[in-house]
């Protein structure tokens, strides 16, 4: 769930409160936003991709709201490493480059889980699709 | 603040693939388009968080021949074969039509790569093509009911503005609806919005829904965090001491049972190091979302175990939604138009999931029809957008008696203990169904009775009214079909009747009816 917002990053831009597809985030009084519903956040992370000053970490369990170590999160590289993955902000003119392989390799995955399987089980064949 | 009112010819509610393509397809016929959404278009619904890959066959007659019959055999008898050839037909041309707003990149072998699309890039898009074509898009503006004429033919929809917290009205020649299926708030990534609204508006208004008991899907992820599965197609499975356990691989039925026993004797663990060695460098480029749940929880997703769950996707990657009637995906509701996941994919699914190819060319083809469908009949339409009209909402809007505090919250969970646990989901059995439609039938009599929402409040009202009308849909839908066929499983009656290769309909909000659909064309025929 939405853990922290960085106030010293916050530009107050208001693009999490709008990008919030749960309405977790209220416009703030000043202007950092105010987590006002962390009971509807989802931890989809669609505020983290669409800050653009870097300044919000999503902690990674669903379940239950954590407590985080702002300090930690900054030291860790964690804080807007998902957006510089998504290839967002960073001026990358291709960043889908490499997407083709997600069908490749989700059937080589599956096809190595069909082999190992037969190895231990010779008498078993994969269900039809 | 003022309630909102608005006019439109085409009014899309809904914020995912589906309403971005019917609002696209409307909109170059030059109607005058509409869309709210509950959420923000471009992060809402479960488009955005996944990366569809679309059913993708060339024209070439053979290729797409071959391809439709695999599909229609393993849709056990409910596909519809010219269907078929129309969705896969629509997203061959339409998608890259998308090459304006959305970074096409290579496919590996010299070509460009259509098919699989990101999904916050694909939303994007969507919505700036939308944008450019004149559509008028509301985030954060979810529906709760429907408009209607006095002849019983869609006028429109109202809903509240939850950012200006105020409610708004839409009259509009047509209205598509457009929002998604129905998780049963499993925790299934994307999905928290995706509550059945659109059917629960839809059935109040007389729509009827098909394929309701195909509903048992199921997505692997981490216990912690509901994610895309890219990396654990490969994994092993361990108990909490260490043992391998036996699970056969896939994603079917065989595998989920095997899963589900397995959980029966405690947490399961995974292993990915099979996985394909390429994706431990370029997991985060391909799907970026996966790995900071694991690395945000200090858990080295490729060479140490962590526990899997397994998240319900309900009506999501399961098949049923509501009825279409014509080729446009008219409802049997006059002006009413059903897209995507809020429509039944049995036409091209038949009784499996479509997930994984189907849904997304489905979900775009079907909006695409359904744009132009609605903007043609709002066309031809003399009515204009005044007259009187009837608000068609009831439960959690206007109580049937006295109102008074219901939980939202405990109506939720009955209805996801009666849809979501494996073993009731995996081994469908009369009694525990029968049992189930009890608990059910109880929760939303309350609801119809006593629970009124005023303001903001109404937006989750509806959602908990539209989980419980949802589960008693795919629950009653699975009584009625005494064998199992596909993604319906019936511990009682493992086999596949022949007899009973037939859609089954749904209706009713109160007093629940199904009808097999073989019948009800011999009753017109009579
Ligand atoms: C993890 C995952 C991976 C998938 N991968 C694939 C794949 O590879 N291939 C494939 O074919 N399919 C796949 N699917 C299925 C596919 O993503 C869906 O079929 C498709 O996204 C459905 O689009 P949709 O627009 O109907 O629904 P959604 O994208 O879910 O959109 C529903 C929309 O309705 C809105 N809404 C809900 N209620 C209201 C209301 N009351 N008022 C206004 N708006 C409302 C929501 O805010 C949301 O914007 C996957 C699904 C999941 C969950
Ligand atoms: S993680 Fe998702 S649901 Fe939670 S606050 Fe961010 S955008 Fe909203
Ligand atoms: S998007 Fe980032 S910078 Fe903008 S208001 Fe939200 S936290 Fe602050």
């Amino acid at each position: 769930m939405i853990a922290h917002i960085f106030e010293d990053l916050c530009t107050g831009c208001n693009a999490c409160v709008a990008a919030c597809p749960d309405h977790v985030l209220d416009l703030g009084p000043a202007t950092v936003p105010v987590i006002a519903r962390l009971d509807q956040c989802q931890t989809c992370f669609m505020c983290e991709l669409y800050c653009p000053a870097d300044a919000i970490f999503v902690a990674p369990d669903q379940r239950a709201p954590e407590h985080v170590d702002p300090a930690a999160i900054l030291a860790s590289g964690q804080l807007g490493q998902m957006r510089r993955d998504q290839g967002w902000g960073t001026g990358d003119a291709d960043p889908l480059r490499e997407y083709w392989r997600l069908g490749p390799l989700l059937m080589e995955g599956a096809q190595r889980a069909v082999d190992r399987y037969k190895q231990s089980h010779p008498e078993w064949s994969p269900p039809e699709r | 603040m003022s309630e909102l009112k608005l006019e439109a010819d085409v009014l899309v509610i809904g914020g995912g693939m589906a309403a971005g393509w019917a609002a696209i397809a409307a909109a170059r016929t030059g109607a005058r388009v509409v869309l709210a959404d509950k959420g923000f278009v471009g992060t809402s619904g479960v488009t955005a968080t996944a990366g569809p890959n679309h059913w993708w066959v060339p024209p070439d007659p053979a290729q797409r021949e071959a391809a439709i019959s695999r599909r229609f055999q393993s849709g056990f008898g409910l596909a519809d074969k010219a269907w078929m050839a129309r969705v896969i037909d629509t997203t061959w041309r339409i998608l890259p039509e998308l090459a304006p707003y959305y970074p096409f990149s290579r496919d590996g072998a010299g070509g460009t790569f259509f098919s699989g699309v990101r999904g916050p890039e694909y939303m994007r898009a969507l919505r700036n093509f939308a944008t450019d074509l004149g559509v008028r898009i509301l985030d954060h503006h979810p529906a709760l009911e429907l408009l209607l004429h006095p002849d019983g033919s869609v006028a429109g929809a109202a809903g509240y503005a939850r950012l200006e917290r105020r409610n708004w009205s839409i009259r509009a020649g047509a209205v598509v609806m457009a929002t998604g299926g129905c998780a049963f708030r499993s925790g299934l990534i994307g999905s928290r919005g995706n509550t059945g609204d659109g059917c629960l508006m839809a059935v109040e208004a007389g729509a009827e829904l098909s394929g309701m008991e195909f509903s048992v899907a199921y997505t692997l992820s981490p216990a912690w965090c509901s994610t895309r599965t890219l990396p654990y197609t490969a994994a092993r499975f361990f108990d909490v001491d260490g043992n391998e356990l036996d699970i056969p691989p896939g994603s079917g039925a065989e595998h989920l049972r095997g899963l589900a026993a397995a959980f029966r004797g405690g947490p399961v663990y995974a292993d990915l190091r099979d996985a394909p060695a390429p994706l431990r460098t370029i997991l985060g480029r391909i799907q970026p979302a996966t790995a900071p749940p694991f690395a945000r929880k200090g858990v080295r997703l490729f060479d140490e175990r962590f526990e899997v769950k397994l998240f319900g996707e309900g009506t999501i990657r399961g098949t049923g939604g509501l009825r279409i009637a014509d080729a446009h995906c008219q409802t049997t509701v006059r002006g009413l138009f059903a897209a995507g996941d809020a429509a039944t994919r049995e036409l091209i699914a038949g009784a499996t999931s479509g997930g994984g190819a189907q849904n997304s060319a489905w979900a775009l083809t079907s909006g695409y029809e359904a744009g132009e469908g609605a903007a043609t009949l709002a066309r031809k339409s003399v009515r204009g957008n005044d007259g009187p009209v009837l608000r068609a909402g009831r439960t959690a809007l206007r109580p049937a008696a006295a109102a008074k505090t219901v939980d939202d919250g405990a109506a939720i969970a009955v209805a996801a203990a009666q849809i979501l646990p494996l073993d009731k989901a995996l081994w469908r059995e009369r009694e525990t169904l029968e049992a189930s439609q009890l608990l059910l039938d109880q929760v939303w009599a309350e609801l119809v009775a006593h629970r009124q929402a005023e303001g903001l409040d109404q937006v989750g009202a509806r959602e908990a009214a539209a989980i419980v009308a949802t589960a008693r849909w795919c629950n009653f839908a699975a009584l009625a079909r005494p064998e199992s066929r596909g993604i319906h499983l019936r511990a009682d009656a493992p086999r596949t009747l022949p007899e009973l290769a037939s859609r089954l309909v749904t209706g009713g909000t109160d007093a629940l009816w199904t009808r097999f659909e073989a019948d009800l064309q011999a009753g017109a025929a009579a």
